[in-house]
């Protein structure tokens, strides 16, 4: 199941970015995979139809939101949890 | 070239249904955001906004027309109303040829649209009243002004997303200056706060979920509203001979597009529009004693409008006044620089600057005078008022005193 969700969590971004699945390594920050604000609000809402559940995010604190965008890691371990969270 | 000026003002907004009431509120520093009141905002993350309050559409038009009136155009209809009365002008004869409307929108008849778009495709009607479209065109509301008060002069509508009502005035202002007109009516109204229109907003994530905030550091998004503004604009000497009380002069218009990106603003493309106005009005920083800014309390857009205020204004920048009222309103999207200009002209006729309200921690990208959370008593000669568009469309507004 986890492995599945983060591989899911992998094509989203991997779609934003024009890349890949397979060219996308956890390490990578999203600014390396050069997806920009437009493309992270995108990637938010492809996360939230593919599993159908609620993002807190605001483009206005980023840093403040209970969402951990620092690297592609982050976000599969956030959409890992509000999974849980909100399915479990 | 013609002077300019204002000898007319009425508008219905969140913090109230006059221009006195509204003064009245940026005086006091009154916030009219609060919990949203529509359909279905159970179903919304985003659940405040700044809502025109005790309003009651059958006290204003009947039956009839409220088939044709969406609430954007009541709006308009009611500010316009204020607007002409206080002027005093009547349009007959060779007055009303020589006397249009442009007004900005962005959404127009966004509530004939969601209810109607509801009624199709949720409850499965197959038949809508038959005067949607006349009512939900964006046009809709200038069409009415001039059909109303007849005039019969240049008249349509703007559509700059949240500098609408800018780019509209603007186009009046240089109507009147030119000479093609005698008197314009002009400003700008919206009305998106349904829940089709939310839930777009929604989606962007650049709204706050409790408080418009510009320029303090802990900002955290806008806060949509509705209503509208609107002015008589006339020819100076016209205004003069019929011994009619002038609000403030026009001086000075200026447009820029950033070319850039569609959502995020360039400071670049707000300078020269903020640099435009001023030579446009043959005037140098130091003479303008307020701004009012377009401050929508987003990261973006308040940091960029610091920086390129304090690029054009250089050594000023320290002595310049410059508030945001969304932070009392919301921001009225194609109707906010309407509203707004109320700021300009009680700075400049009564001598008091309206207050950015919600302002809790200084921000070092935004370290000029913003006027925080009280209104304050000044002289001032000049002012601006920027609007800074999504799409880029930069638009600003110099005003002086009554000559």
């Amino acid at each position: 199941m986890s492995k599945e969700t983060r591989e899911r969590v992998r094509a989203i971004i991997a779609e934003q970015a024009v890349l890949e699945p397979s060219d996308v390594s956890e390490d990578q920050t999203l600014d390396d995979l050069g997806i920009d604000s437009m493309g992270l609000v995108e990637a938010i809402f492809a996360i939230e139809e593919e599993f159908d559940i609620q993002v807190p995010f605001n483009a206005n604190e980023p840093e403040k939101s209970d969402f951990d965008i620092s690297s592609v890691a982050a976000v599969m371990a956030a959409v890992e949890r509000l999974v849980k969270e909100q399915k479990g | 070239m013609r002077r300019v000026v204002i000898t007319g003002a009425g508008t219905i907004n969140p913090l109230g249904h006059s221009v006195d009431a509204t003064l009245e509120a940026f005086r006091e520093g009154r916030c009219g955001i609060g919990p949203l009141d529509i359909r279905d905002v159970d179903r919304l993350a985003i659940r405040i906004g700044g809502q025109v309050r005790e309003y009651d559409a059958d006290a204003r038009f009947n039956r009839q027309q409220q088939a044709l009136y969406d609430r954007f155009t009541q709006f308009t209809l009611i500010a316009a109303e204020e607007a002409i009365r206080q002027s005093g002008l009547t349009f007959s004869g060779e007055l009303a040829a020589e006397a249009g409307v442009v007004l900005g929108t962005s959404g127009g008849g966004l509530n004939t649209q969601d209810e109607n778009y509801r009624a199709v495709y949720e409850e499965g009607k197959n038949r809508v009243h038959p005067f949607i479209v006349p009512k939900l065109m964006n046009n809709a509301a200038a069409s009415h002004v001039s059909m109303t008060h007849n005039l019969k002069g240049p008249s349509f509508t703007v559509a700059t997303a949240c500098a609408s009502s800018n780019h509209a005035m603007g186009q009046a202002f240089w109507l009147v200056r030119s000479g093609a007109a005698r008197a314009m009516i002009t400003g700008g109204s919206e009305s998106m706060l349904c829940f089709g229109g939310v839930k777009a907003w929604e989606g962007l994530r650049v709204m706050s979920r409790d408080a418009c905030r510009p320029f303090s550091a802990n900002r955290n998004g806008m806060v949509q509203g509705e209503g509208a503004g609107v002015f008589v604009f006339e020819e100076y000497e016209h205004a003069k001979k019929r011994g009619a009380e002038i609000l403030a002069e026009i001086v000075g218009f200026s447009m820029s597009s950033d070319a850039s990106d569609i959502v995020m603003p360039s400071q670049q493309g707000a300078a020269r529009a903020i640099q435009g106005a001023l030579r446009d009005a043959r005037l140098s920083p130091d003479q303008v004693g307020y701004i009012n800014a377009h401050g929508t309390g987003t990261a973006a857009n308040d940091k960029t409008e610091c920086a390129a205020v304090a690029n054009v204004f250089g050594a000023s920048a320290d002595d310049v006044m410059i508030s945001s009222t969304k932070s009392m309103h919301g921001h009225l999207i194609g109707g906010t620089g309407a509203v707004e200009l109320l700021a300009c002209i009680m700075a400049l006729r009564d001598g008091v600057i309206a207050p950015t309200i919600g302002y809790e921690e200084p921000d070092p990208e935004c370290a000029l005078d913003v006027v925080p959370n009280e209104a304050r008593e000044a002289k001032v000669d000049f002012t601006l008022s920027n609007a800074f568009a999504f799409g880029g469309l930069n638009a600003v507004l110099a005003l002086g005193r009554a000559p």
